[in-house]
């Protein structure tokens, strides 16, 4: 009986085996996967997939557009009108205003006009995730020209149940209205017209020129705050419209039956399936007409694939437009990724040359545009923060996209403008007739994925094999190094006859990393306190971004001393093997949650925790390898303890990007600020997950 | 009542002679006093320019059909298939709607009889009050939602479930316990629908009236409701009501958009360039058939203004055919105008005289048309999978201030009809009410409420409220917080990714009764379902728009996934536990021990400790190695090599084979 004991322990599962396989193996199981995890995502340009319309209700251009000569020529008319308008200096923006909801009267549609107030975007500390409306209201806003007003028209779908909309947005300033401007305007409009004599709309269709005098997401996001909540005219302190409309009534007589209570009357048109906003540029112009996208929303919510999809296939397909979407300009001329795409490129050509079956076709210029522009997508995602006003309707779980069109030509070269004014016309109908043939709300396609062309993808699937790579030695490395710690405690109970005879360890010192986690406890805690210092500061008035860093630097490293003073008896008697697998552990915790909040941020964030988080070790404790080895070791620990330091990561992309004389030193504060006003969740993985994880690093480099 | 008292018919009295001398002595005695023993039918339509530029049209046949007792079961006119239904179901009272698209109450008017009684919610809407016993009404509910489905080709079944009908109490129409009401807003209506509908009446589509229901036409209207009401009592027999009303777009003479808005000249119109068919002659089953012509009060007062509506010919329009008659609304308020009819006898009309009855404008004139007290509008708040809130909006048309009895006292009255499903689990508890923007105390505005929540699975929620707000206010709202519950998978419709509909609220007004009567010079002669309709009129009421709530649905290609996760799970489970089952130690031992003691040779020793490696056991011969070394030691690694390449080379031939 004394015998089969020991047995039966060998005899462990298959599972248990491997695991402690990996455990025992921790350094080289994390080498391989951090190269390869590096690896795979410097493939992933090479594994991206073309992109395809995925739901067949969408039918992309299986009509024929109806947008005609007729229609530009209406817009051209249109954009005249409010270009002249533009000579008004005094209350322009009104009489702009009434003249769209005029032309949007006149085909037909339902018109209010949306009056907002412009909300100053504020940090609130508890409003992360939440919809609460930020409530920073200016002031002395009782007339109409604090007031933004932007006119929105609805067309019924003759025959619809009117339980479903679609939106177009574009924004245009009030006050100081470009020709650019009057162009979207102008496009919208007929676009807009045409539509109100189509038999075959089913969804309704809403336009809302918003008035960006205050921000193009201010006012877009405003509306939609107001569509899903209910609306009361005494909200706005009794002011009607006709009230702004005042000077201007006298001289237009067929206004006599201006009903200004009408007009306040917000109105609805049902869920809303999609959002397109439709912006006319005016910069650097290309050979062919050109259709910027734009889709990144808050927190590195994308917009389904499909309607990037049908706005490609319309665009390329169709229009022939050039499609760009968002890339860093910067890297298309780095020699790095250019010597990594010829590498690729003959590496595969040698692959196929060992088997003609293998199509893999890596093209180096392809590889380098692609990883460009996989840069900016993640980069976009990462940050949070979104990239137009589209961003206001993922709030709220709709699907929206921007939309940049550049002409060719100069914008007041007519011809040129016509033929680009009908091409637009023209996708933007295809794109709303599409979105008006889907019976569902947009499910079938991709949600979560990086774009490395327009019309190429990489999917989660693919792209979180990297994070997982990443993040896998994680805890390998944190069971190795407290199974290392344990076993050393209770090696003098370790009988002698078989060594992996273990018997399991004493009470006493399986506790110990308590110790540990009190210290990394009170680590966070600082974090905490850390990331809500900057709401205190921000209440502070008349403080530039260096005042504020500073104070919010030394604010930071009194609160450190404090706590650690205080709780010098409570956090002794740790070891820093432990201390690290238990920092490690809470390393991979944050990253995994942070990976579901939003997945780009944990993965460019993994990229700076995981090799400083396995590499870590005292710079006094001796290593048991070759000199140079140690001496590698060591300068790898400093120099990551210095890049991962926020501040100074942030520090160094922006000397690449701008030269190292730009660094200031409230660029962090201005990066922080930033993130929080626009309630990123980066701001969070910073300060809770990236910040104590490079303090306890460093903790750990500096133990004796 | 007054309805069934027709022209009296020698025939019919001689058939009534018959029968009381032979049989039907006792059943004589009911409807002794009545006159009109006579199945009938009648055929009207009404035309009526809208302000929007738009022209409505709305057709009206009634036929009726005595009590049942006078002439057994056989019918002339009446369509046995309704009797039938209206015997066997004990239905008092029904009314079944095929709606398309929506009526806009702010350009078509929401205070006159037309409007009040045949604007429906989108979709399919039917209630139904029975002569029954109360519990055998349910029963009977579904039944005839079968039967309905079968006769219109429909999907009117799908209300038979318990989760699809209501049993509204005082809310909808009447005080009464036996009424059901449901309402399917997602059925597409279309003319497999209008066929059936069509085959009750006597002469189909083939000739009078009915002759326009040009099918295209028809489904290209704006709005389009198909309505069936069904009166029966024991005292006046069945009353069949057959109403379609058509809201269509005349065509443009110049197809320019800016020749849309207002200030030009509206379309010009006729019968023919609406249906593309002309009336030639009636139905000859009929015993009316008119096509009346009617001018709203407000646009009956401008062309006034411009030169005394006297004739069908004025400076504001002339109408194509000279009409037998016009009639003229007797109004209670005198500065507001009155509504005027103009008659066409469609017996007049033949083949070679059709009857094509239109307008020719000759000014542009912009009217309007009465509104209801309050424009209604129902929307949802929030987003998210999670919870979301209706809100219904109510908002003043100052309708009160222009009958110019606002007072301090003064107080208006609005009945809510809402029936919600049950996966919008909604909680009736937070009913906010916010009058101009204000939150009220609930017990200050609601006088009476009737809430039945939902149960899962098993019932809808409905709710009624009757509020009571002062006749100044400008707005009101009602909100209600929900939570969107999860379905079972097979609970799921079709394209279920589309959202799940809330189907319409009814609001009604019941202090605001619309009725309209008018000079009638003969009313023998003018006797016509439709204006007595007109003229008993019906409390103005207003149903809300349809709503889409996104719920969590399931990814439907899971099951899949779903299987092979299990099957995985069963796999695993099965074989450990066969493993533990048929495994016995001491048995092992014996052989292991005898095996050892063998002393095999070189290769089967090999694959011995091969196996007992994947095994997880060491052999007892070979010495004790740390598993750590064992595993990754140099033979392990060739082992690996070689099977790599081993499966490179069979790649690479096998697939260039």
């Amino acid at each position: 009986m004394e015998e089969q004991k020991p047995r039966a322990a060998r005899k462990s599962r298959l599972i248990v085996r491997l695991g402690s396989f990996l455990v025992s193996h921790s350094a080289f199981v994390s080498v391989i996967c951090c190269v390869a995890g590096c690896i795979a995502l410097l493939l992933l340009p090479v594994l991206a997939k073309n992109t395809y319309v995925s739901e067949n209700a969408l039918m992309p251009g299986s009509a024929n557009p109806m947008f005609s000569n007729q229609d530009v020529l209406e817009a051209n008319r249109f954009v005249k009108d409010i270009y002249e308008k533009r000579i008004l200096k005094d209350g322009s923006g009104m009489e702009i205003a009434r003249l769209i909801g005029k032309h949007m009267k006149d085909v037909g549609a339902e018109v209010y006009y949306h009056k907002f107030k412009y909300h100053n975007l504020r940090f609130h500390p508890l409003c992360f995730f939440s919809s609460t409306p930020r409530t920073a209201v200016l002031q002395n806003s009782s007339a109409c020209i604090l007031n933004g007003v932007s006119p929105v028209g609805i067309i019924r779908a003759p025959r619809g149940d009117g339980k479903e909309s679609v939106v177009l947005v574009t924004p245009y300033n009030s006050e100081n209205i470009k020709l650019n401007e009057a162009l979207s305007l102008g496009l919208a409009y007929s676009v807009f017209s045409l539509l109100s004599r189509v038999v075959w709309l089913a969804k309704d269709i809403v336009w809302l020129a918003a008035d960006s005098r205050y921000g193009e997401y201010t006012s877009v996001a405003s509306w939609l705050k107001d569509y899903h909540n209910p609306v009361f005219s005494s909200d706005y302190g009794k002011i009607g419209i006709d009230m702004c409309f005042e000077k201007t009534e006298n001289h237009v007589e067929d206004e006599s039956s201006f009903d200004g209570a009408a007009y306040d009357d917000f109105k609805r048109a049902g869920t809303m399936a999609a959002a397109l906003v439709v912006k006319v540029m005016d910069k650097e112009r290309s050979e062919r007409d050109r259709v910027d996208i734009y889709a990144e929303a808050s927190n590195g919510q994308m917009p389904n694939l499909d309607l990037i999809n049908i706005v490609h296939y319309l665009a390329v397909h169709r229009q022939g437009l050039h499609v760009r979407v968002g890339t860093f300009g910067f890297l298309l001329n780095s020699a790095l990724l250019k010597h990594v795409g010829k590498t690729l490129q003959r590496l595969t050509r040698l692959a196929e040359s060992l088997n003609p079956g293998w199509k893999l076709g890596v093209n180096s210029a392809d590889f380098v545009e692609g990883t460009a522009t996989l840069a900016s997508s993640m980069y976009y995602q990462a940050l949070g923060v979104p990239t137009g006003p589209h961003g206001a309707f993922r709030d709220f779980q709709i699907d929206a996209i921007t939309m940049e069109l550049t002409p060719r030509t100069s914008l007041t070269n007519n011809n040129g403008i016509s033929s680009f004014l009908l091409r637009g016309g023209r996708l933007i109908e295809g794109v709303i007739r599409s979105v008006n043939n889907l019976l569902e709300k947009f499910h079938q396609s991709f949600f979560l994925y990086f774009l490395t062309a327009p019309n190429k993808f990489v999917s989660v699937g693919v792209y979180m094999i990297a994070f997982a790579l990443l993040v896998a030695p994680l805890p390998i490395v944190a069971a190795a190094l407290f199974s290392s710690t344990a076993n050393a405690r209770s090696s003098t109970a370790i009988s002698n006859s078989k060594p992996t005879n273990s018997k399991p360890v004493t009470r006493s010192g399986s506790w110990n990393w308590l110790h540990s986690a009190k210290l990394v406890f009170l680590v966070h805690l600082w974090a905490l306190i850390v990331s809500l210092l900057p709401y205190l500061i921000s209440q502070v008035p008349h403080t530039n971004s260096t005042t504020s860093m500073l104070s919010w630097s030394l604010s930071s490293l009194l609160i450190l001393y404090l706590l650690t003073r205080l709780t010098k008896s409570y956090v002794e008697g740790y070891q820093w093997e432990v201390l690290k697998s238990v920092m490690i552990a809470a390393a991979s915790i944050g990253l995994s949650l942070m990976s579901i909040i939003n997945f780009s941020t944990a993965q460019v964030g993994s990229i700076l925790l995981v090799p400083m988080c396995l590499m870590v070790r005292p710079l006094k404790q001796p290593v048991q390898a070759s000199f140079f080895l140690a001496a590698l070791l060591k300068i790898l620990n400093i120099l990551l303890a210095v890049v991962a330091f926020p501040p100074a990561s942030l520090a160094i992309l922006k000397g690449c990007l701008r030269g190292f004389e730009s660094i200031n030193i409230g660029d962090f504060w201005e990066w922080s600020e930033f993130l929080w006003v626009w309630n990123s969740a980066t701001y969070l993985f910073v300060a809770l997950v990236h910040l104590p994880c490079w303090y306890l690093c460093v903790h750990i480099l500096l133990h004796n | 009542m007054s309805k069934l008292r027709l022209r009296f018919n020698p025939t019919a009295f001689l058939l009534i002679i018959f029968f009381f001398n032979s049989v039907l002595r006792p059943a004589l005695a009911l409807v002794e006093d009545g006159e009109g023993l006579e199945e009938e039918f009648t055929e009207e339509l009404l035309l009526k320019p809208l302000p929007d530029r738009k022209v409505l049209a709305h057709f009206h046949f009634q036929s009726s059909a005595p009590p049942s007792a006078a002439n057994g079961r056989h019918h002339r006119l009446f369509p046995k298939a309704i009797a039938q239904l209206a015997r066997k179901f004990q239905i008092r009272e029904l009314e079944l709607s095929f709606t398309q698209g929506r009526w806009n109450y702010e350009r078509w008017g929401g205070f006159d009889p037309m409007s009040t009684a045949n604007a429906k919610p989108p979709g399919v809407e039917l209630w139904a009050a029975f002569d029954l016993p109360l519990n055998e009404i349910d029963h009977t509910w579904k039944n005839l939602t079968h039967a309905l489905s079968g006769l219109f080709c429909s999907s009117i079944n799908f209300l038979e479930s318990s989760t699809a009908y209501s049993a509204p109490s005082w809310g909808f129409h009447s005080n009464s316990s036996k009424l059901r009401y449901g309402a399917l807003p997602r059925e597409a209506v279309c003319t497999e629908n209008l066929t059936p509908w069509l085959k009750l009446l006597p002469c189909r589509d083939k000739a009078g009236i009915a002759l326009l229901l040009d099918r295209p036409s028809i489904y290209r209207s704006h709005y389009h409701s198909q309505r069936l009401r069904l009166i029966s009592s024991e005292f006046t027999g069945i009353i069949l009501e057959q109403a379609l009303t058509v809201v269509l777009q005349p065509s443009m003479r110049s197809n320019s958009p800016a020749s849309s808005g207002y200030g030009f000249l509206q379309p010009s119109w006729s019968v023919n360039s609406l249906f593309g068919k002309e009336v030639v002659g009636q139905c000859v089953l009929a015993k009316t058939s008119r096509i009346f012509f009617e001018l709203e009060k407000d646009l009956a007062f401008k062309v006034d203004k411009q030169q005394p509506l006297s004739s069908w010919n004025n400076s504001a329009f002339e109408l194509s055919v000279i009409p037998n008659n016009d009639i003229r609304e007797i109004n209670a308020v005198k500065n507001m105008g009155s509504s005027v009819l103009y008659v066409f006898e469609v017996s007049n009309s033949n083949d070679h005289m059709p009857l094509d009855v239109g307008i020719r404008w000759k000014i542009p004139l912009v009217w309007s048309y009465p509104q209801a007290p309050f424009h209604m509008n129902r929307y949802l708040m929030g987003s998210g999978n999670e919870r979301g809130s209706i809100a219904i909006s109510l908002r003043s048309t100052h309708l009160l201030e222009r009958f110019s009895r606002v007072s301090d006292g003064c107080a208006v009255h609005a009945v809510i009809f809402q029936v919600v499903p049950w996966y919008v689990k909604v909680y009736y508890h937070t009913l906010h009410i916010f009058v101009d923007g204000k939150a009220q105390i609930i017990s200050d505005v609601v006088r009476k409420m009737k809430i039945s929540p939902s149960e899962d699975k098993l019932s809808p929620g409905s709710m009624e409220l009757l509020l009571r707000f002062p006749c100044n206010i400008e707005s009101a709202t009602l909100t209600l917080d929900f939570d969107k519950g999860f379905l079972h998978i097979d609970e799921y419709p079709p394209d279920a990714n589309q959202g799940f509909d809330i189907p319409s609220a009814l609001v009604t007004f019941p202090d605001f009764h619309c009725s309209r009567s008018y000079q009638l010079d003969d009313s023998i002669y003018y006797k016509s379902p439709l204006l007595s309709k007109f003229q008993e009129g019906n409390p103005v009421q207003t149903y809300t728009e349809v709503l889409l709530v996104p719920l969590t649905t399931p990814d439907f290609s899971m099951p899949y996934n779903v299987i092979t996760f299990t099957c995985t799970v069963l796999a695993l489970y099965f074989g450990s536990m066969l493993n533990v089952l048929r495994r016995r130690a001491g048995e092992e031992e014996r052989l292991e021990r005898s095996k050892a003691s063998e002393k095999p040779g070189l290769i089967p020793l090999l694959l011995s400790k091969l196996f007992s490696k994947l095994k997880g056991k060491e052999p007892e011969s070979s010495p004790p190695l740390s598993t750590s070394s064992s595993i990754l030691g140099p033979k392990l690694v060739a082992k690996v090599i070689l099977v790599g390449l081993l499966a490179v080379i069979w790649n690479y031939y096998l697939k260039n084979g």
